[in-house]
């Protein structure tokens, strides 16, 4: 495809070269405080800021916006993260006036956003086949070391705290998998996958034990494959006294066909900003509410949503709750886009998903020339850049006018190119994504190298970046100096 | 390959059924193309799912139109009581201009994320080193993040962080007394882990008992937390007293603020703060339900220690300023279990939401509304002082937004009596309710001050 990036150039006051000048480069003003109500010396001297008019800040940040890939240009396959459609219309519910609340509300004057949160606990409960959902995590990460304080919390409870010191991880998991055990005082057990890439369960039973807290899988896990033995799995972690942890950036493949519940897990995170489409807005926000089984129920974080006798919601504090993981209630402007996203799809549009997710994946697959070395996967796939570089690899697709896969990651595939095409992209799309993975097949070290010549910035300098920090338009100044 | 399942014959899609979603494009006819191509009969034959855990169940959810869907939320949300609020106590919601929800809205800021590929996200990329550099210029710190969750988290990282760069074995992070509980509990959430215990230290009239904190600091301690403006609304008078207690335990001082504040009082740089954590969302964000953007800023030695994204500048091939995320080697991505955090999706988008309303209120409109909050919240005090049986402020301070005015009846019974006319206020203590005035509610005063009238008379 035939792609240009918006690009615009010019020079600063000091000669460099930019795209578009900082806000502290096109004014600022310094203000100072002698006129404040304030004794002086509980003010700050000056405070000097960017000062402009609206249209100045209007023009600004509509040529940002130019300058920045979104999944409305075209595919932006990044493994693990779900770039799916985000609705419109969910903007518009996030607008509402009615919900734009205090969280300190008495319950009596909450009833219609206390009513939502219970009716999106409920529903994520039945997706995940877990009795009790709390959404007060505001990301993937945020629930994983919920779950794992829910952990720690029985655990204690049952006086093996002392003793389940560690929590088992594949090799293959996700960084925040190791990083939120880590933050919740654990050792990280790390076990090797096995040779077809799915968990070895002789290799498990090794990693296994008394001073297991929780084993922490995905499934399918990061290779797309469907981890056939677990209920092996969740036996052997049961009978070792552990408990099975459910990392759900993957759910997107399972909507309506499986169930981690089912499948013997005792907690599980929702990425609901990947499964249910909430915008990843450059980074986030995204919410991580966590499911767990009725033992567990009790240790949830504080507060919690129940419905009354009498019909209403009330917050309650679950009976040995370990406390909070937000200041208040999380994220709920994407708790709301979420509740909306599943009441458009219903029942049959949540099984199409997972459908056409794990259609839309094996169909870009069949049309590449890269090895993929296991199979059968499903919503996403993990292709080898053979002898090219993965990320070079994928500094050749920019050019197709693509956003690249995931790369380097999982280490079980060399030079991994981690593509999840999602149930939104059309036949189309996917051809275009597949010519865009031949053409950068097609390119020579050299002209990878050279890539990307079609966006708004040619290839960055990365180590300058991180030998010479330069992290405020304060550092720039210095250096100018 | 895959496991068919005889028993869902009937369920099994049709090949040539199109995508019933209304969210992925698949005709009929393409359908049986991706089909043919992968070589499977059925999208069904494509899961490789063991019978014994294949779900077969309904969730009981009917589809719905789009307009079916904003009117069942409409209706839902319409269900929450009209009422006015004057709840503060670290959440506060300041008027955000169009501006903001026009360009953030905009969809290549809200459908993109993480910027793993540089070369084509520079524009976000720009718009956070900016909002970046927004708190630098506020906290006069050396670097800030882009984004924690909130104000508790990013107070949880900074006691993590406080452990990692201790120079002693201390293992205690000390809190104001009345710091508010839920972001206490976050605090030690966090502290478990790194193996650190929370204990408070005592507060005069909102403000830090100077004499408590020296007695309560030991060489057990490993961070000080102050908070400017404090739960209760008050202005912190004793920042580099504190800081300097904190310093001569070798512990680090981690202050707690927002951008609006910060545009006014003591800069904390100035006082010594080695840490600035806090809500980033008072500007950019409407009332949430609490959802916030956990503002994350410390001096240039921690560095290497900060957690979540950071962005910096550099060059690209042909010489021009580029943008990238840098020192990843800190994150999770890289680190795993040595990361300084295991934070990956953040707040980014609040983010650049703060950055634009920070760019269009400018430095003089941002210490205008600072000063408000000075101006209205005594302004408010004096009117509830005014009615009998109620004084206010309690607490012989400075303000910033919000704070706490005695009440001779019983607080529940005057927090009751003004909800029912419609209006709400935290009760704070037995015979103490708490205030919180800004533009937004500022039009009500005059029907709070009635009301209390009547609930008190
Ligand atoms: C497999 C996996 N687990 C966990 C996470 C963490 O989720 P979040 O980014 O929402 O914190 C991610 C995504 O980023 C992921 O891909």
């Amino acid at each position: 495809m035939n792609y240009r990036q918006a690009r615009w150039e010019r020079e600063t006051d000091d000669g460099e070269t930019v795209a578009e000048p900082l806000l502290s480069e096109k004014g600022t003003e310094t203000v100072t405080h002698e006129a404040s109500s304030l004794p002086d010396d509980l003010t700050r001297d000056e405070l000097t800021l960017p000062e402009l008019s609206e249209p100045e800040v209007a023009g600004h940040y509509t040529r940002l916006s130019q300058m920045t890939y979104s999944i409305e240009h075209g595919p932006y396959p990044l493994g693990s993260c779900t770039m799916k459609y985000n609705p419109k219309f969910t903007e518009d519910v996030a607008a509402i006036d009615d919900g734009a609340i205090h969280p300190d509300r008495p319950d009596e004057f909450a009833q219609g956003t206390l009513e939502l949160l219970y009716g999106l606990q409920a529903f994520l409960a039945d997706v995940g086949g877990m009795d009790e959902v709390t959404l007060q995590p505001p990301a993937g990460a945020a629930g994983e070391f919920t779950g794992l304080q829910v952990a720690k919390a029985y655990h204690r409870a049952n006086g093996e705290h002392e003793q389940r010191r560690e929590v088992v991880v594949p090799a293959s998991a996700h960084g925040t998998n190791f990083a939120t055990a880590a933050l919740a005082g654990y050792d990280v057990v790390e076990f090797p996958a096995g040779e077809d890439g799915r968990v070895n369960v002789e290799a498990l039973e090794d990693a296994v034990g008394d001073a297991t807290a929780a084993l922490m899988l995905t499934n399918p896990n990061t290779i797309g494959l469907f981890e056939r033995d677990i209920e092996e799995i969740a036996d052997l972690v049961h009978d070792a006294g552990g408990l099975l942890y459910y990392d759900g950036a993957n759910l997107n493949a399972l909507l309506g066909r499986a169930r981690p519940g089912d499948m013997g897990f005792d907690i599980m995170h929702y990425n609901v900003h990947k499964t249910f489409a909430s915008p990843h807005g450059g980074g986030g926000p995204g919410a991580g509410p966590i499911g767990v089984v009725d033992d567990l129920a009790a240790f949830l974080p504080d507060p919690h949503v129940r419905e009354t006798d009498d019909g209403e919601y009330e917050l309650y504090e679950p009976e040995n709750s370990f406390g909070k993981v937000h200041g208040f209630h999380g994220n709920w402007l994407v708790l709301l886009k979420t509740y909306a996203y599943i009441s458009r799809l219903g029942d049959s549009g949540l099984k199409d998903t997972s459908a056409m997710a794990v259609l839309n994946a094996n169909y870009l697959a069949s049309q590449l020339d890269l090895e993929i070395p296991y199979g059968p996967f499903h919503h996403e796939f993990v292709a080898s850049a053979g002898d090219t570089d993965a990320a070079e690899f994928a500094k050749g697709m920019l050019d197709e006018g693509v956003h690249p896969p995931t790369t380097k990651w999982p280490a079980i595939v060399d030079e991994a190119l981690m593509t999840e095409p999602t149930e939104a992209l059309s036949k189309d799309q996917l051809d275009l994504l597949a010519d865009a993975f031949a053409a950068a097949g097609q390119k020579s070290d050299e002209e990878l190298a050279a890539a990307p010549e079609t966006t708004a910035a040619a290839r960055i300098d990365q180590t300058s970046a991180a030998r010479n920090p330069r992290l405020s338009w304060r550092d720039l100044e210095v250096a100018d100096d | 390959m895959a496991t068919h399942h005889p028993e869902f014959e009937s369920d099994v899609q049709p090949r040539d059924q199109g995508a019933s979603s209304p969210f992925a494009p698949h005709t009929g006819a393409e359908v049986a193309a991706m089909l043919d191509a992968v070589g499977a009969e059925s999208v069904d034959d494509l899961f490789d799912i063991p019978e014994s855990v294949t779900f077969d169940g309904e969730f009981d959810v009917d589809a719905k139109t789009e307009f079916e869907v904003v009117s069942e939320i409409e209706d839902l949300l319409g269900q929450n009581a009209d009422a006015v609020e004057f709840l503060g106590r670290g959440h506060y919601s300041h008027y955000v201009p169009s501006v903001v929800d026009y360009l953030s809205l905009r969809s290549e800021f809200l459908t993109s994320y993480t910027q793993y590929q540089p070369e084509t996200s520079q524009g976000f990329l720009q718009a956070l080193f900016e909002f970046q550099s927004m708190l630098v210029d506020l906290t006069g710190l050396d670097v800030a993040n882009c984004s924690m969750y909130d104000a508790a988290t990013a107070l949880g990282e900074a006691a993590t962080l406080a452990a990692r760069v201790r120079e002693t074995n201390g293992e205690t992070v000390l809190v104001p007394d009345v710091l508010r509980e839920g972001k206490r509990s976050v605090l030690e959430n966090y502290a478990d882990g790194a193996g650190l215990t929370v204990e408070s230290y005592p507060t005069v009239d909102g403000n830090a008992d100077l004499d408590g904190l020296a007695d309560a600091a030991d060489e057990d301690v490993v961070m000080v937390y102050a908070e400017s403006p404090t739960s209760r609304g008050t202005i912190e008078e004793g920042l580099s007293a504190i800081a300097d207690l904190a310093h001569d335990h070798e512990a680090t001082f981690c202050l707690g603020s927002d951008p609006v504040a910060l545009a006014l009082l003591e800069e904390p740089a100035s006082v010594g703060a080695d840490v600035v954590v806090g809500d980033a969302s008072v500007l950019g964000l409407p009332a949430s339900h609490g959802m916030g953007l956990g503002l994350f800023a410390v001096k240039d030695d921690y560095l290497r220690q900060v957690p979540g994204r950071l962005v910096g500048t550099s060059e690209d091939a042909e010489g021009r300023r580029a943008y990238t995320l840098t020192l990843q080697t800190r994150e999770q991505h890289i680190r795993k279990e040595r990361a300084t955090s295991n934070i990956c999706t953040n707040q980014a988008w609040v983010a650049l939401r703060t950055a634009i309303h920070v760019a269009s209120l400018g430095a003089t409109g941002l210490a205008d509304l600072a000063n408000d909050c000075v101006d209205l919240a005594s302004e408010a005090a004096a009117r509830l002082d005014s009615v009998a049986g109620v004084t206010a402020p309690v607490h012989d301070r400075h303000h910033f937004r919000e704070f706490v005015a005695r009440t001779d009846e019983p607080a529940a019974e005057v927090v009751d009596g003004l909800a029912e006319r419609g209006y709400l206020v935290h009760e704070v203590g037995d015979h103490e309710i708490q205030v919180c005035v800004t533009d937004m509610n500022r039009g009500e005063l005059d029907g709070l001050v009635a009301a209390l009238r009547e609930v008190v008379a």
